[in-house]
Protein backbone atom coordinates (compact mmCIF):
# COMPACT_ATOMS: atom_id res chain seq x y z
CA UNK A 1 0.00 0.00 0.00
CA UNK A 2 2.85 2.10 0.60
CA UNK A 3 4.72 1.53 -2.59
CA UNK A 4 1.95 2.72 -4.58
CA UNK A 5 1.55 5.85 -2.99
CA UNK A 6 4.83 6.48 -3.53
CA UNK A 7 4.95 5.27 -7.18
CA UNK A 8 1.75 7.81 -7.57
CA UNK A 9 3.90 10.57 -5.74
CA UNK A 10 7.29 10.14 -7.99
CA UNK A 11 4.46 9.88 -10.92
CA UNK A 12 3.09 12.71 -10.79
CA UNK A 13 6.37 14.58 -9.64
CA UNK A 14 8.06 13.23 -13.11
CA UNK A 15 5.52 14.27 -15.41
CA UNK A 16 5.13 17.78 -14.34
CA UNK A 17 9.35 17.93 -14.47
CA UNK A 18 9.12 16.92 -18.06
CA UNK A 19 6.67 19.32 -18.74
CA UNK A 20 8.69 22.36 -16.84
CA UNK A 21 10.94 21.86 -19.53
CA UNK A 22 9.05 23.44 -22.65
CA UNK A 23 7.83 26.00 -20.71
CA UNK A 24 9.73 29.35 -21.60
CA UNK A 25 11.77 31.48 -20.20
CA UNK A 26 10.84 33.21 -17.22
CA UNK A 27 11.05 37.12 -17.83
CA UNK A 28 12.08 37.60 -21.55
CA UNK A 29 11.31 40.30 -23.46
CA UNK A 30 9.53 38.20 -26.17
CA UNK A 31 7.38 36.37 -24.62
CA UNK A 32 3.98 35.92 -26.03
CA UNK A 33 2.31 37.05 -22.62
CA UNK A 34 3.97 40.74 -23.40
CA UNK A 35 3.32 41.03 -27.07
CA UNK A 36 1.85 44.58 -28.30
CA UNK A 37 -0.97 42.61 -30.41
CA UNK A 38 -1.67 38.62 -30.12
CA UNK A 39 -1.41 35.50 -33.60
CA UNK A 40 -4.67 36.48 -34.41
CA UNK A 41 -4.28 40.47 -34.33
CA UNK A 42 -6.64 41.52 -31.41
CA UNK A 43 -4.94 43.70 -28.46
CA UNK A 44 -3.29 41.69 -25.96
CA UNK A 45 -4.55 43.03 -22.24
CA UNK A 46 -1.36 43.33 -20.50
CA UNK A 47 -0.53 46.39 -22.76
CA UNK A 48 -3.92 47.61 -22.87
CA UNK A 49 -3.56 47.86 -19.03
CA UNK A 50 -0.81 49.31 -18.74
CA UNK A 51 -1.35 51.98 -21.17
CA UNK A 52 -5.00 52.71 -20.94
CA UNK A 53 -5.54 52.33 -17.21
CA UNK A 54 -4.97 56.41 -16.15
CA UNK A 55 -6.80 57.59 -19.28
CA UNK A 56 -9.88 55.48 -18.22
CA UNK A 57 -9.94 56.17 -14.57
CA UNK A 58 -7.36 58.88 -12.75
CA UNK A 59 -6.10 56.23 -10.82
CA UNK A 60 -2.21 55.40 -10.14
CA UNK A 61 -3.21 51.66 -9.13
CA UNK A 62 -3.24 49.37 -12.23
CA UNK A 63 -4.40 45.94 -10.09
CA UNK A 64 -7.24 48.11 -8.89
CA UNK A 65 -8.19 49.49 -11.92
CA UNK A 66 -8.34 46.25 -13.26
CA UNK A 67 -10.07 44.18 -10.41
CA UNK A 68 -12.58 47.02 -10.16
CA UNK A 69 -13.69 48.37 -13.62
CA UNK A 70 -12.73 46.17 -16.07
CA UNK A 71 -13.63 42.72 -14.28
CA UNK A 72 -16.37 44.02 -11.93
CA UNK A 73 -18.29 41.20 -12.17
CA UNK A 74 -15.69 39.14 -11.11
CA UNK A 75 -15.32 40.48 -7.84
CA UNK A 76 -18.89 40.90 -7.57
CA UNK A 77 -19.37 36.71 -7.60
CA UNK A 78 -16.21 36.66 -5.28
CA UNK A 79 -18.00 38.36 -2.59
CA UNK A 80 -20.66 35.84 -2.89
CA UNK A 81 -18.64 33.23 -2.52
CA UNK A 82 -16.62 34.25 0.79
CA UNK A 83 -20.80 35.42 1.76
CA UNK A 84 -21.84 31.89 0.90
CA UNK A 85 -18.54 30.52 3.10
CA UNK A 86 -20.16 32.31 6.15
CA UNK A 87 -23.20 30.72 6.39
CA UNK A 88 -22.25 27.57 5.67
CA UNK A 89 -20.55 28.09 9.18
CA UNK A 90 -23.62 29.13 10.27
CA UNK A 91 -25.97 26.60 9.36
CA UNK A 92 -23.55 23.50 9.65
CA UNK A 93 -22.90 24.05 13.18
CA UNK A 94 -26.23 24.02 15.34
CA UNK A 95 -26.81 22.56 18.56
CA UNK A 96 -30.60 21.98 19.11
CA UNK A 97 -30.45 18.59 18.10
CA UNK A 98 -27.22 17.32 19.50
CA UNK A 99 -27.87 16.34 22.55
CA UNK A 100 -29.79 13.40 21.40
CA UNK A 101 -26.64 11.48 20.48
CA UNK A 102 -24.96 11.88 24.12
CA UNK B 1 -4.49 23.09 26.62
CA UNK B 2 -6.54 26.05 27.86
CA UNK B 3 -6.15 26.78 31.35
CA UNK B 4 -9.22 28.59 33.19
CA UNK B 5 -7.28 31.66 34.37
CA UNK B 6 -6.36 34.26 31.36
CA UNK B 7 -2.94 35.71 31.42
CA UNK B 8 -3.11 39.31 32.47
CA UNK B 9 0.20 39.96 30.08
CA UNK B 10 -1.23 38.37 26.98
CA UNK B 11 -4.40 40.71 27.30
CA UNK B 12 -2.44 44.00 28.13
CA UNK B 13 -0.42 43.74 25.34
CA UNK B 14 -3.35 43.37 22.56
CA UNK B 15 -5.61 45.96 24.09
CA UNK B 16 -2.38 48.27 23.69
CA UNK B 17 -2.22 46.74 19.93
CA UNK B 18 -5.78 46.73 18.41
CA UNK B 19 -6.70 50.24 17.83
CA UNK B 20 -3.58 51.05 15.98
CA UNK B 21 -4.35 47.90 13.86
CA UNK B 22 -7.69 49.01 13.15
CA UNK B 23 -6.69 52.40 12.04
CA UNK B 24 -3.89 50.86 9.76
CA UNK B 25 -6.71 48.95 8.06
CA UNK B 26 -8.94 51.88 7.39
CA UNK B 27 -5.84 53.66 6.19
CA UNK B 28 -5.35 50.57 3.56
CA UNK B 29 -8.74 50.28 2.08
CA UNK B 30 -8.81 53.77 1.26
CA UNK B 31 -5.31 54.35 -0.22
CA UNK B 32 -6.06 51.34 -2.84
CA UNK B 33 -6.01 53.68 -5.59
CA UNK B 34 -2.21 55.19 -4.70
CA UNK B 35 -0.48 52.24 -3.31
CA UNK B 36 -0.82 48.48 -3.29
CA UNK B 37 -3.74 47.69 -1.09
CA UNK B 38 -8.05 47.60 -1.64
CA UNK B 39 -10.64 46.10 -0.56
CA UNK B 40 -9.83 42.47 0.49
CA UNK B 41 -6.24 43.26 2.43
CA UNK B 42 -8.13 45.95 4.45
CA UNK B 43 -10.68 43.65 5.43
CA UNK B 44 -8.23 40.95 6.42
CA UNK B 45 -6.67 43.61 8.62
CA UNK B 46 -9.68 44.62 10.21
CA UNK B 47 -10.89 41.21 10.80
CA UNK B 48 -7.02 40.31 12.68
CA UNK B 49 -7.34 43.52 14.96
CA UNK B 50 -10.72 42.26 16.43
CA UNK B 51 -10.29 38.82 16.29
CA UNK B 52 -6.89 39.66 18.52
CA UNK B 53 -9.26 40.55 21.56
CA UNK B 54 -11.13 37.62 21.17
CA UNK B 55 -8.67 35.24 21.62
CA UNK B 56 -6.89 36.58 24.34
CA UNK B 57 -10.05 37.85 26.23
CA UNK B 58 -12.51 35.75 26.38
CA UNK B 59 -16.43 35.96 25.96
CA UNK B 60 -17.28 39.00 28.41
CA UNK B 61 -14.37 41.29 27.45
CA UNK B 62 -14.92 40.74 24.13
CA UNK B 63 -18.32 41.64 24.08
CA UNK B 64 -17.30 44.69 25.04
CA UNK B 65 -16.14 45.46 21.55
CA UNK B 66 -18.06 44.02 18.93
CA UNK B 67 -21.81 41.56 20.13
CA UNK B 68 -21.86 38.74 18.41
CA UNK B 69 -25.11 39.15 16.39
CA UNK B 70 -23.70 42.23 14.50
CA UNK B 71 -21.88 39.99 12.00
CA UNK B 72 -24.41 38.73 9.87
CA UNK B 73 -26.31 42.42 9.39
CA UNK B 74 -22.93 43.92 8.37
CA UNK B 75 -22.17 41.31 5.78
CA UNK B 76 -25.42 42.02 4.45
CA UNK B 77 -25.06 46.00 4.13
CA UNK B 78 -21.39 45.05 2.58
CA UNK B 79 -23.20 43.09 -0.24
CA UNK B 80 -25.67 45.29 -0.68
CA UNK B 81 -23.71 48.41 -1.17
CA UNK B 82 -21.68 46.65 -3.82
CA UNK B 83 -25.22 45.30 -5.51
CA UNK B 84 -26.97 48.94 -5.18
CA UNK B 85 -24.35 50.84 -7.22
CA UNK B 86 -24.62 48.12 -9.55
CA UNK B 87 -29.01 48.65 -9.66
CA UNK B 88 -28.20 52.47 -9.96
CA UNK B 89 -25.90 52.85 -13.05
CA UNK B 90 -28.31 50.31 -14.55
CA UNK B 91 -31.55 52.40 -14.07
CA UNK B 92 -29.65 55.88 -15.00
CA UNK B 93 -29.14 54.25 -18.64
CA UNK B 94 -25.71 52.06 -18.85
CA UNK B 95 -24.72 48.53 -18.15
CA UNK B 96 -24.57 47.06 -14.92
CA UNK B 97 -21.74 47.94 -12.52
CA UNK B 98 -21.21 51.03 -15.08
CA UNK B 99 -19.48 53.33 -13.35
CA UNK B 100 -19.53 56.01 -16.24
CA UNK B 101 -23.18 56.84 -15.73
CA UNK B 102 -23.60 57.27 -11.65
CA UNK B 103 -25.83 60.64 -11.50
CA UNK B 104 -23.63 62.72 -8.98
CA UNK B 105 -23.72 66.36 -10.50
CA UNK B 106 -20.67 68.03 -12.34
CA UNK B 107 -18.13 65.45 -12.71
CA UNK B 108 -16.17 64.33 -15.81
CA UNK B 109 -16.58 60.35 -16.93
CA UNK B 110 -13.31 59.66 -15.48
CA UNK B 111 -13.69 61.12 -11.43
CA UNK B 112 -17.11 59.42 -11.91
CA UNK B 113 -14.91 56.13 -11.97
CA UNK B 114 -12.49 57.03 -9.71
CA UNK B 115 -15.86 57.40 -6.89
CA UNK B 116 -17.68 54.06 -8.38
CA UNK B 117 -14.26 52.42 -7.42
CA UNK B 118 -13.70 53.87 -4.19
CA UNK B 119 -17.72 53.07 -3.47
CA UNK B 120 -17.28 49.20 -4.00
CA UNK B 121 -14.29 49.00 -1.96
CA UNK B 122 -15.80 50.07 1.22
CA UNK B 123 -18.05 47.34 0.67
CA UNK B 124 -15.85 44.89 0.15
CA UNK B 125 -13.84 45.60 3.44
CA UNK B 126 -17.10 45.21 5.48
CA UNK B 127 -18.37 41.96 3.76
CA UNK B 128 -14.74 40.21 4.20
CA UNK B 129 -14.19 41.60 8.24
CA UNK B 130 -18.18 40.24 9.01
CA UNK B 131 -17.61 36.80 7.45
CA UNK B 132 -13.64 36.15 8.63
CA UNK B 133 -15.10 36.57 12.55
CA UNK B 134 -18.11 35.11 12.05
CA UNK B 135 -16.37 31.85 10.97
CA UNK B 136 -14.56 32.10 14.67
CA UNK B 137 -17.07 32.66 16.57
CA UNK B 138 -19.31 29.91 15.06
CA UNK B 139 -16.50 27.63 15.47
CA UNK B 140 -16.30 28.29 19.11
CA UNK B 141 -19.98 28.55 19.98
CA UNK B 142 -19.92 25.27 22.19
CA UNK B 143 -17.54 26.13 24.45
CA UNK B 144 -17.47 27.76 27.91
CA UNK B 145 -14.77 29.68 29.09
CA UNK B 146 -13.93 33.28 30.14
CA UNK C 1 23.30 25.83 -20.09
CA UNK C 2 23.56 28.73 -17.54
CA UNK C 3 20.71 30.40 -19.68
CA UNK C 4 18.63 27.44 -19.23
CA UNK C 5 18.84 27.53 -15.56
CA UNK C 6 18.52 31.02 -15.13
CA UNK C 7 15.00 31.00 -16.74
CA UNK C 8 13.91 28.09 -15.42
CA UNK C 9 14.53 27.73 -11.42
CA UNK C 10 11.59 29.42 -10.47
CA UNK C 11 9.61 26.59 -11.99
CA UNK C 12 11.41 23.78 -10.23
CA UNK C 13 11.19 25.92 -6.77
CA UNK C 14 7.40 25.55 -6.65
CA UNK C 15 7.25 22.48 -8.06
CA UNK C 16 9.39 21.43 -4.90
CA UNK C 17 6.40 22.91 -2.78
CA UNK C 18 3.87 21.38 -4.66
CA UNK C 19 5.27 17.63 -4.04
CA UNK C 20 5.46 18.79 0.11
CA UNK C 21 1.65 19.87 -0.04
CA UNK C 22 0.88 16.30 -2.02
CA UNK C 23 3.17 14.38 0.23
CA UNK C 24 1.04 15.79 3.35
CA UNK C 25 -2.33 14.53 1.43
CA UNK C 26 -1.55 11.34 0.48
CA UNK C 27 0.59 9.93 3.30
CA UNK C 28 -0.55 11.49 6.82
CA UNK C 29 -3.28 9.55 8.82
CA UNK C 30 -4.61 12.18 11.17
CA UNK C 31 -7.19 14.30 8.78
CA UNK C 32 -5.52 18.08 10.13
CA UNK C 33 -3.00 17.27 8.92
CA UNK C 34 -3.97 16.74 5.31
CA UNK C 35 -6.22 19.86 5.26
CA UNK C 36 -2.63 21.71 6.55
CA UNK C 37 -1.24 19.86 3.08
CA UNK C 38 -4.15 21.09 0.72
CA UNK C 39 -3.26 24.53 2.05
CA UNK C 40 0.30 24.57 1.25
CA UNK C 41 -0.73 23.09 -2.50
CA UNK C 42 -2.68 26.25 -2.85
CA UNK C 43 0.05 29.05 -1.85
CA UNK C 44 2.42 26.65 -4.40
CA UNK C 45 -0.29 27.56 -7.03
CA UNK C 46 -0.41 31.35 -6.11
CA UNK C 47 3.15 31.28 -6.17
CA UNK C 48 3.95 29.60 -9.87
CA UNK C 49 0.93 32.72 -11.36
CA UNK C 50 2.85 35.63 -9.60
CA UNK C 51 6.35 33.99 -10.65
CA UNK C 52 5.33 34.25 -14.25
CA UNK C 53 4.52 38.09 -14.27
CA UNK C 54 7.88 39.15 -13.86
CA UNK C 55 10.00 41.22 -16.46
CA UNK C 56 13.91 41.57 -16.43
CA UNK C 57 14.59 45.87 -14.76
CA UNK C 58 10.90 46.24 -13.98
CA UNK C 59 9.36 47.98 -11.24
CA UNK C 60 6.12 47.04 -9.49
CA UNK C 61 2.39 47.88 -11.04
CA UNK C 62 2.09 51.22 -9.59
CA UNK C 63 2.82 54.44 -12.13
CA UNK C 64 5.52 56.32 -11.05
CA UNK C 65 6.11 59.67 -12.03
CA UNK C 66 9.60 59.44 -13.08
CA UNK C 67 8.94 56.27 -15.89
CA UNK C 68 6.30 57.36 -18.28
CA UNK C 69 3.21 55.04 -19.32
CA UNK C 70 4.51 54.45 -22.79
CA UNK C 71 7.50 52.47 -21.52
CA UNK C 72 5.92 49.28 -21.28
CA UNK C 73 9.16 47.09 -20.36
CA UNK C 74 10.29 48.97 -17.44
CA UNK C 75 6.07 48.06 -15.54
CA UNK C 76 5.24 44.44 -14.84
CA UNK C 77 2.32 42.25 -16.16
CA UNK C 78 -0.53 43.24 -14.16
CA UNK C 79 -3.38 40.57 -15.05
CA UNK C 80 -2.06 37.74 -12.82
CA UNK C 81 -1.65 39.61 -10.04
CA UNK C 82 -5.49 40.44 -10.15
CA UNK C 83 -6.46 36.78 -10.36
CA UNK C 84 -4.36 35.35 -7.77
CA UNK C 85 -6.26 38.00 -5.51
CA UNK C 86 -9.59 36.10 -6.52
CA UNK C 87 -7.60 32.93 -5.48
CA UNK C 88 -6.27 33.62 -2.25
CA UNK C 89 -9.74 34.70 -1.03
CA UNK C 90 -11.38 31.54 -2.45
CA UNK C 91 -8.28 29.05 -0.54
CA UNK C 92 -9.07 31.07 2.65
CA UNK C 93 -13.19 30.35 2.48
CA UNK C 94 -11.93 26.35 1.46
CA UNK C 95 -10.21 26.09 4.73
CA UNK C 96 -13.13 27.72 6.98
CA UNK C 97 -15.52 25.33 4.97
CA UNK C 98 -12.89 22.12 5.70
CA UNK C 99 -12.57 22.93 9.48
CA UNK C 100 -16.31 23.17 10.26
CA UNK C 101 -17.15 19.88 8.66
CA UNK C 102 -14.22 18.38 10.64
CA UNK C 103 -15.68 20.03 13.94
CA UNK C 104 -19.50 17.86 12.75
CA UNK C 105 -17.34 14.73 12.15
CA UNK C 106 -15.83 14.88 15.34
CA UNK C 107 -18.82 15.76 17.44
CA UNK C 108 -20.51 12.51 15.68
CA UNK C 109 -17.87 9.64 15.62
CA UNK C 110 -15.25 10.93 18.31
CA UNK C 111 -12.15 10.16 16.56
CA UNK C 112 -10.22 12.31 13.75
CA UNK C 113 -8.11 9.43 12.21
CA UNK C 114 -8.59 7.60 8.42
CA UNK C 115 -8.21 4.03 9.61
CA UNK C 116 -10.71 4.51 12.26
CA UNK C 117 -13.08 6.42 10.61
CA UNK C 118 -13.48 4.07 7.64
CA UNK C 119 -14.22 0.69 10.76
CA UNK C 120 -16.97 3.02 12.51
CA UNK C 121 -18.61 4.28 9.11
CA UNK C 122 -19.30 0.69 8.39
Amino acid sequence: MKLFKLLILVLFAAVLLYASLDLPYRGGSDNLMNAERSITDTPVIGNYAIQEAYNDAHTPNMVTVILGDYRSIDTFGEQIVIYTAGLITLLVLRRKRRRKTK
Amino acid sequence: MRSKHHSPIVLLGARLLSPYIMVFGWYVIFHGHYSPGGGFQGGALLAASILLIRVSGGRIISRMQLQEYLNTPLAIIGVFIYFLTGITAMLAGGYFLDYGQLPIPGMEPYWLRYTGILIIEVGIGLTVMAILVMIYDNMVKGEDYG
Amino acid sequence: MVDFITGHYAYWFTLSLLCVGLYGIIFKRNLVKKVIGLAIFQASVVLFFVSIASKWDATVTVIDKNIPVEQVESYLNPLPHTLMLTAIVVGVATLGVAFTLLIAIYNRYGTLDEQELLEKIQ
